[in-house]
């Protein structure tokens, strides 16, 4: 289908193919599972169809085994017919689930492919339910519809749902807030790491509580966990917050970086920031170097799915010695990636979008040592003898920071390491 | 508008896949948003398919809402025919794609299109998976068969003497419950039987094994959620009988065996076909044990029926609920609760399932996946009957439900999770054993329940319970000596029953009258 070349402006970042056709990633409800999990006391109501749930519950599959903070009210035939009141229906579904769920702090009104469609304001909605309910949690609304968001774009969508409610910086001060959803244990080394670098004015969005909401204004530095809050990011400006330019805190390089980065703001030299981070470092780099020497000079195809591409891409090449054939992104923001596209430097193949069928040819005509694809995909490959990484996996897990590099390496080499483990015959 | 935590079944057009992805050269568009291919997934994940299922999406996003959407379903239906030939292409829509009106299906039929086209009308918001492999399947039969119907006269007289009966097997599907093993052992019982298999459909089958269908002499309706509308017209128009009985369980595969003989007009003795060695365990001693256990069944509507009928008849337990998620089958299981005097659990709310459950208090749950979870919290043994499954019920080794195998399946299926009798008496034997202690966890839940691992909390238990009835510490520490799987149940019942004397406080006395009370 259609392709465009789009020239990078300046010689050295890679110049961007962007492609059009069947696209194989999750919707944005999908950022739901980890949203539940980093946020313990929200729920999350989707306004949707059977397909909605049923997409949850297929992408959470058995990993909960409580009753879920999530759930979709399915719209039938009456509601779209008219005959119901959508908004009436709500408020009794909203009443309903308040009722089982005393602990609930926040609700999130969810949009959906069909709410989007015909045009159900869940804003409106949860605009008049926050005065029904105004005592008890907080209510916002945001779109996970695949309309509107692609896979970890629903987290930016939901990030960006709270700035408004987010309360006003002191005039003067300088706080930092660390923007993405990280694990709890990746949340408390950086924390540490901060605390070693004498910054201890730091926020992390979301919180664990959905009370804990961290203040904005124009003191505010922004430092990115993830590239995928494009959305979140532009609203907090508008607060008055700016964003620190840096590398993903993926890998030991891009860690440090990120750390160094952000200190830069408070004053600290890079050299410093290295000097006080040198334990962590060295206990990092000498982790990854027992994986390293299942990926070097291996080949890596990216195909279109997390949005974490990129980052991924420039530590796999640069401190695991992997050789990148292609590298797919679902979409590309500019603004937010820079610092990665100038270290991933000209002479990357890079693609933005998604044609499958076309994509899968040029996986099968390279034959890469490893594929990165998502969960529909990636048996289908095997089932080719071709080795491959689900991307999903790189979301749930805790990736980012030093103590994680190796687990992170650790999920490209192990496909390649059972490869050479077992003797079944042939694979494909 | 319906709040719903976990569902049953998905939307009608997994149902559509699931029967797309069973066939051979049958190519499936969806007209659908990004994000609804997760169903690959299904098949992929779940199921650990090799191929990808023949499956291509539309996958439109905001920006093509415009108008363009009708563009990208012919740019598809081209670009599929194209790369992959199909015999023929099935067009549906998603839920999202049917609020676009853009008639995929009417667009397919005026592009002048390599492949013959089926339409098929998904009713997203009304209908459910089953429903949705229902009607795929009928209107891909129908729509190569209409035009060959049978001439009047020629009503598909039995077998004659030069010529092996022979029947088809409609309805299994890729993710159904073990459909793949299923169809191996039916086939192998009625090898047996002297009868052949013309067509096995949709599972593994092309469009031209379809065209085939009518050379049979019966249909066997295998799932009847998913074939009972293809094996009715295949009764009208083709004047073949349907076979009713699904040989799940020991009496219903002699009940099948008569059933096909006497449609086939076959002289079978049930005896002479097989034998399993069910009927032998659960009379062997160890099975005293399994006498009265009381058990929930909640599946779809075929796993359930058989399930109740083998669990009170073939292992001796006592059925204490009795439900389904499938509303269409909703009649037949409501008619054989009945027959067991209970109320049949007709629901897709897993919470209300969750409730019957808790309510009752069984020591056996047969359900689905969703039931796993709900057993698993309560700390009750559950095994799995019905889909929806997860990967662990796609299992690497032969393990069919149905014929004589499944009853063998079945028996160790269902009586794995339970303690045995003999494990039973040891238990009983060495309670305050430093081994066989409260901090043990039971073997027998593999580590993996949740509830078995909850530990009394003596605090708790001495204090008031439902603020009314408080444990006296003598009766306290007797409970404790009661085995563990067990002392849920009785300290609910001595509770109960000190609540509907009167007693505010339970001595050891109200222990053995409470278990004197309930004890059958």
């Amino acid at each position: 289908m259609s392709e465009v070349i789009a020239r990078a402006e300046t010689g050295d970042v890679p110049d961007v193919r962007i492609e059009r056709g069947e696209r194989a990633v999750f919707c944005g409800l999908t950022s739901i599972i980890w949203l539940h999990r980093r946020i313990q006391d929200a729920f999350f109501l989707v306004v949707g169809s059977r397909t909605c749930a049923h997409l949850l519950q297929s992408a959470a599959g058995v990993m909960i085994f409580a009753e879920p903070r999530f759930a979709t009210a399915i719209l039938g035939e009456r509601d779209l017919a008219g005959m119901a009141d959508c908004h009436e229906e709500l408020d009794r579904v909203v009443a309903e689930l308040l009722a089982r769920r005393p602990d609930i702090r926040r609700l999130f009104l969810v949009g959906s492919c069909p709410s989007e469609v015909i045009k159900l304001d869940l804003a409106n909605a949860a605009a008049r339910l926050q005065g029904v309910h105004d005592n008890r949690l907080r209510i916002s609304a945001f779109s996970g519809s695949g309309i509107e968001t692609t896979f970890t774009q629903g987290e930016d969508q939901c990030l960006a749902s709270m700035v408004p409610d987010l309360p006003e910086l002191a005039a003067g001060s300088q706080r930092l807030m660390v923007v993405g959803t990280l694990a709890d244990i990746v949340e408390e080394q950086f924390r540490r790491h901060f605390a070693q670098l004498g910054i201890v004015d730091v926020d992390f969005f979301p919180a664990a509580r959905a009370d804990d909401l961290p203040p904005v204004g124009p003191g505010t530095r922004l430092l990115l966990a993830q590239p995928f809050v494009s959305d979140t990011v532009s609203a907090l400006c508008k607060r008055g917050a700016k964003v620190i330019p840096s590398l993903y805190p993926l890998g030991v390089q891009g860690t440090l970086a990120w750390f160094q980065a952000a200190a830069a703001e408070w004053g600290k030299s890079a050299d410093s920031v290295s000097e006080a981070l040198a334990i962590p470092v060295a206990r990092a780099q000498k982790a990854l170097s027992r994986v390293r020497e299942n990926l070097k000079d291996k080949t890596l195809h990216f195909l279109p799915d997390s949005q974490l591409e990129i980052p991924l891409a420039r530590f796999l090449r640069d401190e695991c010695g992997m050789s990148l054939l292609e590298v797919a992104t679902p979409y590309l923001d500019q603004a937010l990636m820079t610092p990665e596209l100038v270290q991933l430097g000209s002479g990357v193949e890079l693609v933005e979008g998604s044609d499958l069928d076309s994509a899968l040819a040029r996986v099968r005509a390279s034959r890469p040592d490893l594929t990165v694809c998502g969960m529909g995909i990636a048996n289908p490959l095997e089932a080719e003898g071709l080795r491959t990484k689900w991307s999903i996996e790189l979301i749930f897990t805790p990736v980012q920071g030093f103590d994680q590099v190796a687990d992170l390496a650790g999920l490209f080499a192990r496909p390649l390491a059972r490869e050479r483990q077992l003797e079944i015959g042939s694979w494909s | 508008m319906e709040l719903t935590l976990w569902t049953y079944e998905g939307p009608p057009h997994v149902g559509a896949i699931r029967v797309a992805a069973s066939m051979r050269d049958v190519h499936l568009v969806l007209h659908a948003p990004q994000g609804d291919t997760y169903a690959d997934l299904l098949f992929t994940m779940i199921e650990r398919e090799g191929r990808r299922p023949p499956v291509t999406w539309t996958t439109f996003q905001a920006r093509d809402l415009g108008g363009s959407t009708a563009e990208m379903v012919i740019e598809t239906l081209q670009g599929v025919c194209e790369r992959y030939q199909p015999k023929v292409l099935l067009v549906a829509e998603s839920c999202t794609g049917e609020l676009l009106q853009d008639q995929p299906g009417a667009l397919a039929k005026g592009a002048g299109l390599s492949a013959p086209v089926i339409p098929i009308e998904m009713a997203a918001y009304t209908r459910k998976e089953n429903w949705g492999a229902s009607e795929t399947l009928y209107q891909l039969v129908r729509g190569l068969l209409n035009g060959k119907a049978r001439a009047a006269g020629e009503d598909g007289e039995a077998a004659s003497a030069d010529r092996r009966p022979s029947v088809n097997l409609i309805g299994p599907t890729k993710l159904g419950f073990r459909c793949r093993d299923d169809v191996t052992e039916v086939c192998r019982l009625l090898e047996r039987m002297g009868v052949s298999v013309n067509v096995v459909a949709p599972l593994g089958a092309t469009p031209h094994d379809l065209l085939r269908i009518p050379e049979a002499d019966a249909n066997v309706n295998l799932a009847p959620e998913v074939a009972d509308l293809t094996c009715d017209w295949l009764r009208r128009q083709f004047k073949q009988p349907t076979i009713q009985t699904v040989p799940l369980g020991w009496g219903a595969t002699r009940d099948f065996i008569v059933e096909v003989a006497s449609v086939l007009n076959l002289d079978i003795d049930p005896d002479s076909i097989g034998e399993s060695r069910l009927p032998w365990y659960s009379r062997s001693v160890d099975s005293t044990y399994l006498t009265g256990k009381r058990v929930f069944v909640f599946a779809d509507g075929t796993h359930a029926i058989a399930a109740a009928r083998m669990a009170r008849d073939e292992m001796g337990f006592e059925v204490v609920g009795l439900g389904t998620y499938s509303r269409e089958r909703a009649r037949d299981v409501r008619a054989l609760a009945a027959e067991y005097g209970l109320e049949a659990l007709i629901t897709d709310d897993y919470l209300a399932v969750e409730r019957a459950v808790t309510e009752l208090q069984p020591e056996l749950v047969l359900g689905t996946q969703m039931e796993r979870h709900i057993a698993k919290r309560l700390g009750i043994p559950c095994a799995v009957i019905s889909t929806p499954a997860h990967v662990q019920d796609y299992p690497a080794r032969y393990s069919p439900q149905m014929g004589f195998e499944g009853c063998n399946v079945i028996f160790d299926t269902w009586v794995h999770p339970l303690i045995m009798g003999l494990e039973e008496h040891l238990l009983t034997m060495f309670r305050d054993d430093f081994e066989f202690n409260d901090t043990a966890v039971p073997s027998h839940l593999g580590g993996e329940g949740a509830g078995a691992q909850q530990h009394d909390n003596v605090e708790e238990i001495t204090t008031v319970a439902d603020g009314a009835v408080a444990w006296a510490v003598s009766a306290e520490k007797e409970l404790r000596k009661i085995p563990f799987f067990v002392r849920g149940k009785a300290r609910r019942n001595t509770e109960n029953f000190a609540l509907e004397h009167g007693l505010s406080v339970i001595d050891v006395e109200t222990l053995y009258e409470a278990k004197a009370h309930y004890s059958r």
